[in-house]
């Protein structure tokens, strides 16, 4: 990489270069690192601190992948994207996955040429107002100027909305959530629609967070998920299965904390499975027998994650909702480890 | 003997073509052409494998497809069930509405700065100074984000202009709004039918004329901009013939007649007289609802947008406009002065249009730099041709490399429309020489 | 007679000017309130500087350096009292770093700080071209292989391989052209060299550095952020296209009739569309265009489009250049029986681009300021970082105060750099009359 960076600034040629080929599970391990999509900037989901450490909970997926893979989490890169550039950087391989708060869709699955590897957010686009402004549906909206974020689903769902209920409005397109934030708390927008997380999220980091409320009506399902690119299973498995690691490790009770406990060996061969202490499931994936414990050692089980960076104790403050573990009357389920 | 050709000969060497000046032009030529053709050759079997390897086909029908979004400011009809097309149409005209008005802006507020920039009043040429210097050297992008945020933090939102003791309120006679959603002024209306399908008045609009049907390229022609720009029109000849006739009374006899009233009735009173016709009225904004309605609605993308593009090519022009003042050498002043004409006159009448000369090429570059510089207008969601078509059309049908390229092209044309238009004006304004 | 009753015989003493013509007065008078629309002007730009003074200067002095939220900043400026609010510099102090290096690692910054101020030992024997002996030249052609390696890092073995090509380039021309002719031994300097530079640095620099690793750490252009990266992408796309310009330059000034056209061709399609569409074309399609598996990171193909634009742009300067030149030198070099590149190297170019520096400066302005485009996709660089840093919950809402250190930071740089290349003008003007 190092000789095609200089090279390369010498604009002597295009020619040597790292291959986007079909394997990128081989580049991955091969370079030491992995190179993750991310967004620039989403409170909670994936956003540089003052030490330029990225942090957040797409970011903590990323990570877990790159333990599961490389043994390191912080051996992930984040690669900040814009709805508009995210695709075409997933696409020629300038990432090996996105996770972006990117909706699963079947142009994206199938024209896009991508593949979604499960969802670890369960979202529906919501709508925000201040509460001066008495609204309590979105039905009420009518006339109404509202701020969208361009380049996503949310401003096809909120035509279609507008348009089915009858109902005009004025479409104020925005590129990035910190300045539709500062549209909406000015008063130049009505409304602020996005995903009911970004919502809760940017709701969260107000100053007074109680003179607002997001409206009950949720217009689409929103199920965000890491991407790769299409026709390398593989990589998609791992990608995949790592996600499914973390939710599984939830359900099963493996935490951070005692998992250096369980993987010495436990009665729950499910768990021992996981863990690499039983069969060889690392070995199928092409990764470590212990890949799913980096994994989980990266961030925590996927409640951790979400409690760390979206739960109710941040100030983002998420219920989970739909993203609760499956027992608990949620969406989040994970295939059977055999 | 080692040889007996001739040197002067017919016979061709293969190394003449390098070596024989007669040939060498044309051998670095075709190499050249050669070296081109390959590279074209070498990036579209590029693209052609890398897009099948991608999966992807190249064309241009997703243009007809169904857009899906909504576009807030249009100056055509236009919703969600237009095709991709009629939205890019609208992204256009929306890029050339912001590139024209900020041309005439920007070309104002440069000149006068320009020659303010040369006043002999001490503070108001350093405050120019401290103007083209803040504006030139700070990126334009920053002008626009920042304009952005000055629209929206520091004006009221419509709100404030609700209840009881409003704290904002109305301006010009209650007819002009300004707040951070952006300006609503009164728009001009004609008489119009009520809710029964009749006039109710005999005094009304002339209606719309449809054209093109049902195709992306659809629109209205409003008869009554087309009635008035007629009468308007009809009514400049006359005044001009009347100018003509009083320059030839006053060759002939050098008395000029007074014709200023007749120059101006001719123009202005069938005018008014077409508009009252017409039931022209004002439609004032009305706060209803969670905007106000009514009215022509500026948004603050727009305003703020047109502003910092102004702003900052008018520092541009005022620095060309006062490089070409002082171009023009000083005896040219003096000797104005010398014919007594007083300095505004000698300015109007004598440096300016010499200036004009040395101003006019760098002016051209300025506006396509202002009409490029439009496409930033992605920043502030103004949406223009970059944010229809190279920014959610893009977006939603994942068609990069068409919708980038046709972008480019239409920015291209435009950009060759402007120079050789102002090219032709160059050369009309060109000092003939002998 | 004599006895006229007064003649002067001494001069009388010189009386003090009217007081309303000289001094403070004087001044007044003649510059701010000389007519009645002077006055009005004055009065006018008076009240203006007034409010714009009185609504900034409370706002701008605000204690808040220390602050670690804007929430605690908000409660700093409460305790004063103020009523429209202050600043919050806090920001500024959390976060300059990052909007000046972006992403760069703490312990390595020395290197672009380093690189930075090379740049003017490399650029001053250019610049200033009195009094900086012309040895220096010397460092400014090495310094094109040592900025990169210390901005990038890893072994030193690369660039000096790069280095040793041109070497090779130069070797091969003077072994060459007893052999071959001049032409042929031109293109083979010119070949040679790339086919190196293709396929030998590459296993050369990895067996040399596995024999002997001498190197600085690997830092990968994604890590660059900030003013940092603004600054870079604009020396190197300026460097690059100072050759790039003169070739086009010279092509369009060119009595053959396609290469005129083809530098023309591309020319007014650089200069006739918008920057942010060639970046979209870096962001989106380079990797498209180029060969499949070939993977340029998005620093680098931004780099290659800002070239590309800045390009075109020198090669118009360089043209008004070679236009500006007298008739005569190009006549005098025929005469003197040159041909044609032996006529540019020694006579035509020194001259032109000389006096094209100022245009070159205000190209280099011109395309620093424009690398904040980079935001639009997705990069970090100060106008990038607002977003982020405004993601972060502590900042969350900030505006002016960013925004406010940016143009500053912009308007420091551009300033003296237009100021320079206006002195520099009014030099060469005084040069050649």
């Amino acid at each position: 990489m190092k000789k095609s960076v200089f090279l390369g600034a010498l604009a002597v040629t295009g020619m040597i270069a790292g291959t986007a080929g079909a394997a990128t599970l081989d580049d991955v391990k091969a370079r030491g690192s992995l190179k993750c999509g991310s967004n620039s900037g989403l409170t909670g989901f994936a956003a540089p601190n003052a030490n330029g450490v990225w942090e957040g909970f797409d970011v903590a997926l990323c990570r877990a992948v790159a333990a599961a893979v490389l043994g390191d989490p912080q051996a992930a890169e984040f690669v900040p994207t814009t709805p508009k550039t995210r695709f075409t950087a997933l696409a020629s391989g300038e990432v090996d996955m996105l996770v972006r708060n990117t909706t699963w869709t079947l142009s994206r699955d199938v024209d896009l040429k991508f593949t979604f590897t499960g969802v670890n957010y369960y979202d529906g686009q919501g709508f925000m107002v201040p509460k001066a402004l008495g609204v309590s549906s979105a039905k009420e909206l009518d006339g109404a100027t509202v701020c969208i974020q361009t380049g996503t689903t949310t401003e096809l769902n909120l035509a279609d909305f507008f348009r089915t209920n009858n109902m005009s409005y004025e479409p104020v397109p925005i590129e990035t959530n910190a300045e539709a934030q500062q549209q909406y708390l000015a008063g130049a927008c009505d409304v602020y629609t996005t995903d009911a997380s970004g919502l809760a999220a940017t709701r969260a980091s107000f100053e007074t967070p109680g003179d607002h409320t997001i409206l009950p009506e949720i217009i689409s399902k929103e199920p965000l998920g890491p991407l790769v690119r299409h026709g390398d299973d593989e990589w998609a498995d791992v990608v995949r299965w790592t996600l499914n690691a973390l939710v599984a490790a939830e359900e099963f009770g493996i935490t951070s904390t005692n998992i250096e406990e369980l993987a010495k060996g436990t009665d729950n061969p499910e768990i021992n499975r996981i863990l690499g202490t039983e069969g060889t499931m690392g070995e199928m994936l092409g990764l470590d027998a212990d890949w799913a414990k980096n994994a989980i050692m990266a961030g925590g089980n996927y409640g951790e994650i979400f409690e760390k960076n979206i739960g109710e104790s941040t100030p983002i403050g998420l219920a989970r909702g739909l993203n609760a573990q499956w027992k608990d009357g949620g969406l989040q389920y994970s295939p059977p480890f055999r | 003997m080692a040889t007996t050709t001739d040197p002067k000969g017919g016979s061709f060497r293969l190394s003449m073509l390098l070596y024989d000046s007669r040939y060498r032009s044309a051998t670095i030529q075709i190499v050249a052409l050669i070296g081109f053709l390959i590279l074209i050759g070498w990036l579209v079997s590029n693209t052609v494998q890398n897009l099948a390897e991608l999966g992807k086909s190249v064309g241009f029908g997703f243009l007809g497809e169904r857009a899906g979004y909504d576009i807030n400011q249009r100056l055509l009809d236009y919703d969600s069930n237009d095709s991709h097309l009629r939205a890019s149409l609208i992204g256009l005209l929306n890029t050339l509405l912001i590139a024209v008005l900020g041309c005439i802006a920007a070309t104002v507020v440069g000149v006068i700065v320009g020659v303010l920039r040369l006043s002999q009043n001490w503070l108001v040429a350093r405050i120019m100074t401290v103007y083209v210097e803040m504006f030139r050297n700070v990126p334009v992008l920053l002008w626009i984000v920042l304009s952005m945020a000055i629209m929206i933090e520091t004006l009221p939102p419509p709100s404030a202009f609700r209840g009881e003791d409003p704290a904002a309120s109305m301006i010009v006679s209650d007819s002009v709004a300004l707040t951070n959603r952006g300006v609503y002024v009164p728009e001009p209306l004609f008489g119009r039918m009520d809710e029964e399908g009749a006039y109710t008045s005999w005094r009304h609009s002339l209606g719309d004329v449809h054209l093109f049907g049902d195709s992306p390229v659809r629109f209205d022609v409003s008869l009554d901009l087309v009635a008035i720009l007629a009468i308007l029109i009809a009514g400049l000849l006359v005044s001009g013939l009347v100018k003509h006739r009083a320059d030839r009374i006053q060759n002939a006899t050098g008395v000029r007649p007074r014709t200023w009233y007749w120059r101006w009735g001719v123009v202005v009173i069938p005018l008014l007289l077409l508009l009252w016709v017409l039931g022209f009225y004002l439609g004032k904004p009305e706060l209803r609802g969670f905007n106000f309605q009514g009215g022509t609605h500026l948004r603050n993308s727009f305003i703020a947008l047109w502003l910092a593009l102004s702003l900052y090519t008018a520092a541009f022009i005022a620095e060309i406009v006062r490089g070409g003042i002082l171009a023009i050498s000083h005896g040219q002043t003096e000797a104005a002065a010398a014919l007594g004409l007083r300095s505004r006159r000698i300015m109007s009448l004598v440096v300016l249009p010499q200036a004009l000369r040395v101003i006019i090429p760098p002016l051209i570059s300025q506006y396509l730099n202002l009409t490029k510089n439009s496409s930033l207008a992605i920043a502030v969601g103004y949406m223009d041709l970059t944010g229809t078509l190279m920014g959610i059309t893009l977006n939603q049908t994942g068609r990069e490399l068409e919708t980038v390229l046709l972008t480019m092209l239409i920015y291209l044309l435009i950009s060759l429309a402007i120079s050789g238009a102002m090219n032709v004006y160059n050369n009309s304004v060109k000092l003939k020489e002998r | 007679m004599s006895d006229l009753s007064y003649v002067r015989k001494d001069m009388l003493p010189e009386k003090a000017p009217p007081v309303s013509e000289v001094g403070a007065i004087g001044w007044l008078r003649a510059n701010l309130f000389s007519g009645w629309f002077n006055s009005i002007l004055t009065v006018a730009s008076v009240y203006l500087i007034y409010t714009l003074v009185s609504s900034i200067l409370p706002w701008l002095w605000s204690p808040t350096w220390s602050a670690g939220s804007l929430s605690e900043c908000r409660e700093i400026v409460a305790e004063l009292g103020k009523e429209h609010g202050g600043a919050c510099y806090g920001v500024i102090t959390e976060r300059w770093q990052q909007l000046l290096f972006g992403f760069y690692p703490q312990e390595l910054r020395w290197r672009p700080i380093l690189t930075f101020v090379l740049l003017f030992v490399a650029l001053a024997p250019v610049l200033f071209t009195d009094g900086v002996p012309r040895k220096m030249l010397w460092f400014t052609g090495l310094y094109l292989f040592l900025a990169p390696w210390l901005m990038w890092g890893g072994a030193i073995w690369t660039p000096l391989l790069v280095i040793a090509g041109l070497a090779l380039g130069a070797l091969a021309f003077r072994v060459l052209s007893g052999v071959i002719g001049a032409l042929g031994a031109t293109i083979a300097a010119i070949v040679a060299p790339i086919l190196f530079w293709l396929f030998l640095v590459g296993p050369l620099s990895s067996a040399l550095a596995s024999i002997i690793p001498l190197g600085i750490e690997v830092v990968e252009s994604r890590l660059f952020g900030g003013f940092m990266l603004s600054v870079w992408i604009g020396v190197v796309a300026i460097a690059i296209s100072l050759v790039l310009g003169v070739v086009l330059a010279l092509g369009r000034q060119s009595d053959l009739m396609i290469v005129k056209y083809l530098s023309v061709g591309f020319i007014e399609f650089i200069r006739g569309v918008p920057l942010i569409t060639l970046l979209f074309v870096a962001s989106t399609l380079l990797n498209i265009f180029l060969p499949p598996g070939t993977n340029f990171d998005i620093i680098l193909r931004v780099m290659i489009m800002a070239t590309l634009f800045a390009s075109a742009y020198i090669a118009e300067v360089v043209r008004g250049g070679l236009a500006a030149l007298p008739r005569g030198q190009y006549e005098a070099a025929d005469a003197l029986g040159l041909d044609y590149w032996k006529s540019q190297r020694l006579i035509i170019l020194p001259q032109a681009l000389k006096i094209s520096i100022p245009g070159i400066v205000s190209t280099f302005i011109g395309l620093f300021k424009d690398t904040t485009l980079v935001s639009i996709i997705g990069l970090l660089d100060p106008i990038g970082l607002t977003g982020s840093i405004r993601a972060d919950a502590n900042w969350n809402g900030i505006v002016w105060e960013l925004y406010g250190f940016i143009a500053l930071l912009f308007f420091l740089s551009c300033f003296t750099m237009s100021r320079y290349s206006m002195w520099l003008e009014r030099k060469l003007r005084k040069g050649h009359s």
